[in-house]
């Protein structure tokens, strides 16, 4: 009897400046098999579909239930978080490459730490007094915290980056991701009152103004955060503010 | 010359590390942040439901002392009073602090925090994000740790791995050995004290709720290096799990907490659609054992019952290891606003909609209640002193744990919605007495020879050479898949002697198999093979430290049963009966016939047993093996009782 298999084309790399290869897999058929549990799978057999001996397959990943946004690579060519990648539902071979808009590391890891850079120059946190108990925080209507919630969903997994036409690797653009982490804070009671600095991060270098249009980032994000919309709420608000500053500054 | 700031090297960036850095940089010293991944890829963000603080916004009659007395009573006693009664009365001002960070808890129509209801208490005590709680609390304070690294006082160092203690010649903890996970470096950092928020261990058991980082490898070190392991054997079993093939996804106990149903068919292997069954062929096997609290009993009775139906009562669902979770009479609507998260996940991975057919689940390990022993002080009054250096700190000095790392504050079981609270308010507590401690110290890490951190540097260099050049016919990953079943089939739910006898070889056999592992990969950067090597040795100890502590410990508490060690409550016995005896045993002789039948014995059992085994127990290394002893526990706010749920 055949037993079932599942075929993998995985592009691999070595180091960051080396070149990379395609390599191909045939691993057991599990039912219930995501693409991690086939990484795993080579792991623990760690040969080519040709019968070589090579160096495991290496990845991030974490909470394998797409709350941690690690595990994120393109995947038949498209990107999305391999955790929920559900075999059953792929086509084969499965095509596995390292996102294309971050430094790869090595194999499927590449380096996102631009993006956490970017969410350290927008000044995306409530600016607390302290950690001391000074009681409640502000009164706020469940419907304005139902907003923020969806927004703060963002797992900082880059997929609408990767998806954006806009961001390269080398220019400096923030991308959807920063933009709408920028109107979470800006929603907020307290993160209102120092708006403006947040404001005046996208309206520089890289900011807003870049942004091409292009919706994918919307169709590629995995917890449907409404990224268009934070966008064009993001140029309202930048465009007051540039308003403002031509009256007052 | 100005003095220099304090730095506080912070292991671990989920909800216990951060909290602690946060304050920490507010207190004006220094963090270095180590993380395994980026922040905000922690497990923290894992946790679903809720955190627990008794604010009674329902005038249900809930206070911190309500909370205090579920959390000690769903533990069975075993966890440390002081310690957790603080926690309680702490824990409203942390879900106020919380807020005014941003996290986007659910609200009231009147716009203040709204509550749900989970298991082992009777009050609305939970507050919550969706469910996505831990995700969203990770991420607020994230965002204060990335303000304060803005200011210059957090250092991260991101994929980077803790190896171990830089310890002196007097054993004083004085800096960690670092390995950074991309150039495979292997270096040493010197500071003030090091806090090890480390998270869990359930990688040890080859499926969980767990993510790949929590194989518990850095407390397991400490061990190593000569720390107290506290209360290993308490394992909680979460009972309502998603199967899956590389983990079991956790279905949150929010989801009962909203009003979801536990049911089988009462018709062994019943092959109808779950809809299609009607009410009265429903076996609502909760609800009719524990009319009280129903779908909420604590995490291990629940477990128990499930495992119960499935294995001895044969009435799985379609004859499989699973029952519903039953969510289908709730409206859409409700759901996507209260458990979205959830359900997505749901979803996702299994193809069903939990708002059309009920959801099919299953117990998997989840949470470790045990932990590094980690020590506190308390003032005159009995409250606990908030500036003692003592406060989280090991039985390393200089080395503080906190998080799921420790093992003071949910005994034998943990409520659910403790876990988040308890990582914060560790992580929060300890800081002055951290600072404190690196205040007082008499000789200060700059009087430390160089040499004790060149050997630190060497030995681990020497180590990570020595396993590189591992060249046997194991396979690291193999081995850890059969550690983990190994533990899966043998140390879970239902625990016996004979079995846990053999378990114990069975580890031997596979730490003898391990010296013929093979380090599969020959990349000299971002090798991770060599790192899960050590780990995997880690792994091994640890698991050694859970089964022995199971196999020694002859009784029934909390997540840890043991049939042939069960006192047999009688059925109709009420816990204050309890207290009621020990107040007449206090006036002299008791009545043969002052309780109904049986309930007198059933009580002299429960105390004697407690004469045993009300203890924690401490696993210290001896010749490469776990020496058990037992330390008692304090008791001196809460009479431990019986527990009962029905």
């Amino acid at each position: 009897m055949d037993a079932k298999t599942i075929k993998l084309k995985i592009k691999r790399q070595d180091k960051p400046e080396s070149k990379p290869y395609w390599q191909e897999f045939e691993v057991p058929y599990k039912p219930l098999s995501n693409v991690i549990a086939c990484l795993m799978e080579i792991q623990r057999t760690p040969l080519t579909a040709d019968g070589k001996q090579i160096n495991p397959v290496t990845w991030d990943a974490n909470c394998l239930e797409e709350v941690c946004g690690s595990c994120t690579m393109l995947i038949n060519g498209k990107v999305r978080q391999s955790c929920t990648a559900l075999v059953d539902q792929i086509k084969q071979p499965i095509v596995l490459e390292p996102m294309s808009k971050f430094p790869v590391v090595r194999d499927l890891q590449v380096d996102r730490s631009r993006i956490f850079k970017d969410l350290k120059k927008a000044k995306a946190w409530i600016p607390i007094d302290g950690t001391h108990d000074i009681g409640e925080g502000p009164v706020m209507s469940d419907s304005l915290r139902a907003k923020r919630y969806v927004l703060s969903e963002c797992m900082t997994c880059g997929c609408c980056l990767e998806a954006c036409p806009q961001y390269t690797k080398d220019n400096g653009f923030m991308g959807a991701a920063i933009f709408s982490q920028v109107r979470l804070f800006n929603l907020h009671p307290t993160g209102e009152m120092t708006q403006e600095e947040r404001l005046e991060t996208i309206m520089g270098k890289g900011g807003i103004a870049d942004c091409g249009n292009a919706q994918a980032c919307v169709e590629s994000c995995p917890k449907n955060i409404p990224l268009t919309e934070s966008i064009a709420d993001m140029g309202r608000q930048t465009s007051w503010q540039l308003l403002k500053n031509l009256l007052l500054k | 010359m100005a003095k220099r700031k304090k730095r506080i090297i912070v292991i671990g960036g989920g909800l216990a590390g951060l909290s602690a850095a946060m304050k920490i940089c507010e207190m004006g010293s220094e963090v270095i942040l180590i993380a395994y991944q980026s922040l905000k890829r922690s497990h923290s963000v894992c946790a679903q439901g809720g955190i627990n603080a008794a604010m009674d916004t329902k005038d249900e009659g809930d206070s911190p002392e309500k909370h205090f007395f579920d959390t000690i009573r769903g533990g069975d006693f075993l966890a440390e009073q002081p310690l957790v009664r603080d926690m309680c009365h702490q824990a409203p001002a942390i879900i106020h602090l919380l807020d005014r960070m941003g996290v986007a808890f659910n609200r009231t129509g009147e716009g203040h925090l709204a509550f749900r209801r989970f298991g082992g208490t009777l009050y609305s005590r939970t507050a919550f994000a969706g469910a996505t709680t831990g995700q969203q609390l990770v991420y607020s304070l994230d965002e204060q740790v990335r303000r304060y690294e803005h200011d210059g006082l957090v250092q991260k160092l991101e994929w980077h791995e803790y190896l171990g203690a830089v310890l002196d010649g007097n054993g004083v903890c004085r800096g960690a050995i670092i390995h950074d996970l991309r150039t495979n470096e292997i270096f040493t950092l010197a500071g003030d004290a090091v806090i090890l928020a480390t998270g869990g261990p359930s990688q040890v058991y080859s499926r969980s709720t767990a993510s790949t980082v929590n194989t518990g490898a850095a407390a397991t070190m400490a061990y190593l290096q000569g720390a107290k392991y506290a209360n290993g054997e308490f394992i909680q079993i979460h009972p309502t799990a998603i199967p899956g093939q590389d983990k079991l996804r956790l279905m949150s106990e929010s989801a009962r907490g909203e009003g979801g149903r536990i049911w089988v068919p009462k018709k062994a292997g019943d092959t109808r659609e779950p809809l299609k069954i009607p009410e009265n062929e429903r076996y609502y096997f909760l609800e009719e054992k524990y009319p009280l609290y129903g779908n909420l009993v604590p995490r291990d009775v629940a477990s128990r019952e499930i495992y119960e139906i499935v294995y001895n009562q044969k009435l799985g669902v379609e004859g499989q290891p699973m029952v519903y979770l039953d969510l289908t009479h709730k409206t859409k609507e409700y759901l996507e606003d209260r458990l979205g998260g959830i359900i997505d996940i749901y979803k996702k991975f299994t193809g069903d909609d939990p708002r059309e057919v009920p959801m099919k689940i299953f117990p998997a390990v989840h949470y470790s209640m045990g932990g590094l022993w980690t020590d506190y002080e308390s003032t005159a009054e009995g409250l606990i002193d908030h500036q003692s250096p003592r406060n989280q700190m090991t039985s390393i000095q200089g080395l503080y744990a906190a998080g799921e790392a420790d093992c003071q504050y949910h005994g034998a079981n943990r409520l659910g919605a403790n876990s988040l609270l308890s990582c914060i308010y560790t992580g929060l507590m300890m800081a002055p007495g951290v600072l404190n401690y690196a205040s007082n110290i008499s000789k200060s890490v700059e009087d430390v020879p160089s040499s004790t951190f060149d050997e630190a540097r060497n030995y681990w260099t020497e180590r990570f050479d020595k396993i590189k050049k591992m060249d046997g016919n194991e396979n690291p990953y193999k081995l850890h898949q059969e550690l983990g079943d190994t533990l899966m089939e043998n140390v879970l739910i239902v625990r016996d002697n004979k079995t846990l006898e053999k378990t114990v070889y069975a580890i031997q056999e596979i730490e003898a198999r391990f010296k013929n592992v093979k380090c599969v990969d020959t990349n000299d950067w971002a090798n991770p093979a060599a790192s899960f090597i050590n780990q995997l040795y880690c792994m091994i100890h640890l698991s050694k430290i859970i089964t022995k502590g199971a196999l020694m410990r002859d009784e029934f508490r909390g997540a840890h049963y043991k049939p042939d060690y069960d006192l047999n409550q009688p059925s109709d016995f009420d816990p204050y009966e309890y207290i009621d005896y020990l107040e007449k045993k206090n006036y002299g002789e008791i009545a043969e016939d002052a309780f109904p039948p049986g309930h007198l014995d059933y009580m002299r059992r429960y105390e004697e047993n407690n004469t045993h085994w009300l203890k924690n127990s401490i696993a210290t290394l001896e010749d490469n093996q776990p020496d058990i002893t037992y330390e008692d526990v304090n008791t001196s706010l809460l009479t431990p009782r019986p527990r009962k749920y029905d």
